[in-house]
């Protein structure tokens, strides 16, 4: 059995053009391996400003054209060249964006959601499911005439969220869900994902709140300066952090007010300068020789697949 | 000892009340949180109590005076370091537009000397946001207000920032209004919190 | 079979820094040796006329042909290309001058801005030639006469750009920051708004060049420009005029097409440099 969506070894590089039209080559994701089942949320956690995001327009197939890809991106086994992509897209894989301000400002709510449709049969057809999708997440008749600038946080997330639903999507992407709400909007944003889940949908949650992704995903993969370092069950976020492997993955938990607000020394440092060998290896307390000059491999230790050639282990 | 003290402020935008009669004072060796609902108005006061609002009605004075010109003695971090830091300037400038702290410091605060030569587009968020802090804790500063500072950083730099801020902020009595919607951070960090909707009508 | 494919790539794919600085290396030294040239050929030898060659057709000895008085075209026209720079260099300075005072001048405050607007507006609106025309008259015609004219006409759209990035600079959060710090408006103005200004002044002065010379000779060739004696190529052209009928093409044709080349050579000279100064444009 395949599963549902099957990332494998996808990288995502810029050329860029700096003063003087000096050349650089950006890596924004390095070698990313990860799938997706149904009834299930992957997190995809990283810090802001990595181009998480890309990976959602990958999956899309809406890289702006400069962008420099490599690695294969598998549909139910299939894999996804860009005919397939455009074909899902909006169909059986649909994208939840960050704001209200990816939808047209001089659009009507209720006509972006249902998009151009030229037959009228059809048209009421989905104008009906769009009403009763809308019902399901309290957005009244008088939403579907407002303009994008007149919803608020809570009910622009609500309409993003529905609109996306349209289409019966087997595969739902949601980039940043939550930040910008207000503490009650987040709950409600979070438990409708987790409902979406239920009914069996496979969900990508591209995030850098590692609350929300606690909170909503069954498995977390953490970014690192664009690396995969570690993919581990989200229980394993509790506790002292025991059963995250990845030294990284340990001192960010560790690091989380709640838990110990503990102090690691070492940066992340920006990606125009991304450390040969392990991306982490300068800030690691754990670093072995191989780690200066080898770029580890991901690998599964107990359950967690991670990037590590020294990990730790539970009773450290 | 050093008060920050505000006193009746309204601001309003167009008809759209923003701050209604806000009254708030703090002093010099406090690390206040202030916790408030996105769009309730915390970003609008923290650019009242740091000048970057001159329209407003109300008072906001250091030890009853209103600060005049020259540094300004209450500073604002923000979210977003990259935008205020001029894109094509050098980070040694960017340093020392305000001033130039001395090596031990530049150390305490992880920031490396070979930074110095770089754009701020050739570093990451986190190493942008300790050259705000560090930039706006001038020996000058009596009140820094940290405006979700770090919100866009990831939990291991949070904790950082915030040990390498507060040690320095204690160190010179500087006093830091934590502005934050994470709870659990302002628990950890701040002597005590204060909600907005406390403190206006 | 690959490998053969990789080296075409090879060569077409030279870096674009490479590229642009090539391509605008080579029009710069074009542009400049066309200038230079103007003052080592014997204006009185060229310009005198010599009954002996009388309209001769392009030839390896003559190679734009004759003119009816049996003067080179060849010479001619270079010494029209060389007053078409100068008239060009001139008249940017003068532009420029006034659209960086204006620009500056609009950020002082909003009435002042509004006011600065409304002049833009004003000039902007007037047709170019008839207003270079007048302009040219009121300062008494001749080569000072259109160097002001043109010079006068031609700030409209780099004050429009400088006013508004002035703008834009100015709402920005550093500079809002850069007050708290208690820098001075100079202090603001000199190491803030100033070196981000800069690259902009200089892509706009050069594509105003190819504007200028084109305004030039177009009233040189309608009778209001620089003077008939003067070898300008709006002169030589309306001269030709008179002789396209028997047959002289070449008379019009290879002054008209080196004015082109010309006027293209600035324009690539400014793109070129808008990339190399502001990276962005340049990303793909």
């Amino acid at each position: 059995m395949s599963k549902l969506l099957e990332i494998e070894k996808l990288s995502i590089s810029f050329s860029q053009y700096f003063k003087g039209l000096e050349q650089r080559e950006l890596k924004v994701l390095s070698d990313l391996t990860m799938d997706v089942d149904d009834h299930e949320i992957l997190a995809v956690l990283g810090s802001s400003g990595s181009g998480k995001s890309l990976l959602a327009h990958a999956i899309l197939g809406i890289l702006p054209s400069n962008a420099k890809v490599s690695g294969s991106i598998r549909y139910k086994g299939k894999e996804m060249d860009d005919e397939l992509k455009e074909e899902l897209r909006g169909n059986k894989i649909s994208f939840i964006p960050q704001s209200v301000n990816n939808l047209n400002p001089l659009m009507k709510v209720k006509e972006q959601a249902i998009g151009y449709i030229k037959d009228e049969k059809d048209k009421e057809k989905i104008i009906k499911k769009q009403r009763e999708i809308f019902n399901q997440y309290n957005l009244s008749e008088e939403v579907d005439e407002m303009y994008p600038f007149q919803l608020s946080g809570g009910m622009a997330r609500k309409v993003l969220i529905s609109t996306a639903l349209l289409n019966d999507p087997e595969i739902i992407i949601a980039d940043e869900p939550t930040p910008g709400l207000d503490e009650e909007a987040v709950k409600e944003t979070i438990n409708n994902l987790v409902e979406l889940k239920e009914k069996g949908i496979g969900m990508i949650l591209i995030t850098h709140d590692i609350n929300t992704a606690i909170e909503t995903s069954d498995r977390i993969a953490i970014l690192y300066l664009g690396y995969v370092i570690e993919i581990t069950d989200t229980k394993n976020f509790s506790g002292e952090g025991e059963k995250l492997l990845h030294p990284y993955t340990r001192s960010l938990y560790r690091a989380l007010p709640e838990t110990y607000f503990e102090l690691t020394e070492g940066h992340q440092p920006s990606y125009q300068n991304i450390p040969k060998g392990c991306p982490y290896h300068e800030n690691c307390s754990r670093q072995i020789r191989e780690c200066h000059y080898e770029l580890p491999e991901l690998r599964e230790v107990n359950g967690t697949i991670i990037r590590c050639f020294n990990p730790l282990g539970e009773g450290d | 000892m050093d008060v920050l003290k505000v006193e009746n402020v309204n601001f309003n935008y167009g008809s759209h009340k923003i701050l209604t009669n806000l009254n708030f004072s703090m002093e010099n060796n406090q690390v206040i949180g202030l916790f408030g609902d996105s769009g309730s108005g915390k970003s609008t006061f923290c650019k009242v109590l740091t000048g970057f609002i001159k329209e407003y009605e109300g008072t906001v004075t250091i030890n009853g005076e209103v600060p005049q010109g020259g540094f300004n003695p209450i500073q604002l971090i923000y979210q977003h370091p990259e935008k205020v830091m001029n894109p094509r300037w050098k980070m040694r400038d960017v340093l020392e537009e305000s001033w130039m702290p001395d090596d031990n410091l530049l150390d305490e605060f992880g920031i490396k000397r070979e930074w110095f030569n770089r754009y701020p587009s050739e570093l990451s968020g986190g190493e942008l946001q300790r050259f705000s802090i560090l930039r706006a804790l001038n020996p000058n500063t009596k009140f820094i207000i940290a405006d979700e500072i770090s919100t866009m950083l990831d939990a291991v730099t949070q904790a950082q920032i915030w040990d390498s801020l507060l040690k320095l902020a204690r160190k010179n009595n500087v006093g830091v209004l934590v502005v934050s919607h994470d709870k659990k951070l302002l628990n950890r960090i701040c002597d005590s919190i204060v909600y907005l909707s406390d403190i206006t009508e | 079979m690959t490998k053969t494919e990789e080296n075409k790539q090879g060569i077409l794919n030279i870096n674009l820094r490479t590229k642009t600085l090539i391509i605008t290396g080579i029009a710069l030294l074009i542009l400049i040796s066309v200038f230079v040239s103007n003052y080592f050929i014997d204006h009185t030898a060229v310009l005198t006329s010599n009954f002996y060659n009388v309209n001769q057709p392009p030839s390896f000895e003559h190679w734009f042909g004759t003119d009816w008085m049996g003067r080179d075209m060849f010479m001619r026209t270079l010494l029209g290309l060389g007053i078409s720079i100068g008239v060009g260099a001139f008249a940017s300075i003068i532009s420029t001058i006034v659209a960086i005072l204006l620009g500056v001048f609009s950020s002082v405050n909003t009435v002042v801005d509004e006011i600065v607007t409304a002049v833009i507006d004003l000039f902007g609106s007037i047709p170019h030639i008839l207003l270079i025309i007048l302009v040219s008259l009121a300062f008494g015609g001749g080569y000072y006469g259109v160097v002001m004219a043109v010079g006068l006409t031609h700030w409209t759209p780099l004050a429009r750009i400088l006013r508004a990035e002035i703008k834009k600079i100015n709402t920005s959060e550093y500079i809002k920051l850069s007050n708290e710090f208690g820098k001075s408006k100079m202090w603001i103005a000199r190491k803030h708004i100033f070196p981000l200004i800069i690259s902009q002044i200089i892509v706009g002065v050069i594509l105003m060049f190819p504007h200028a010379i084109m305004h030039e000779a177009s009233i040189s060739f309608l009778g209001f420009g620089l003077p008939a004696h003067e070898p300008a190529i709006g002169i030589i052209l309306s001269e030709s005029m008179k002789y396209l009928s028997m047959g002289y093409w070449w008379l019009a044709f290879y002054p008209g097409l080196s004015l082109l080349f010309l006027v293209l050579l600035f324009d690539l000279i400014g793109e070129n440099v808008h990339k190399l100064l502001d990276p962005q444009s340049a990303q793909e």
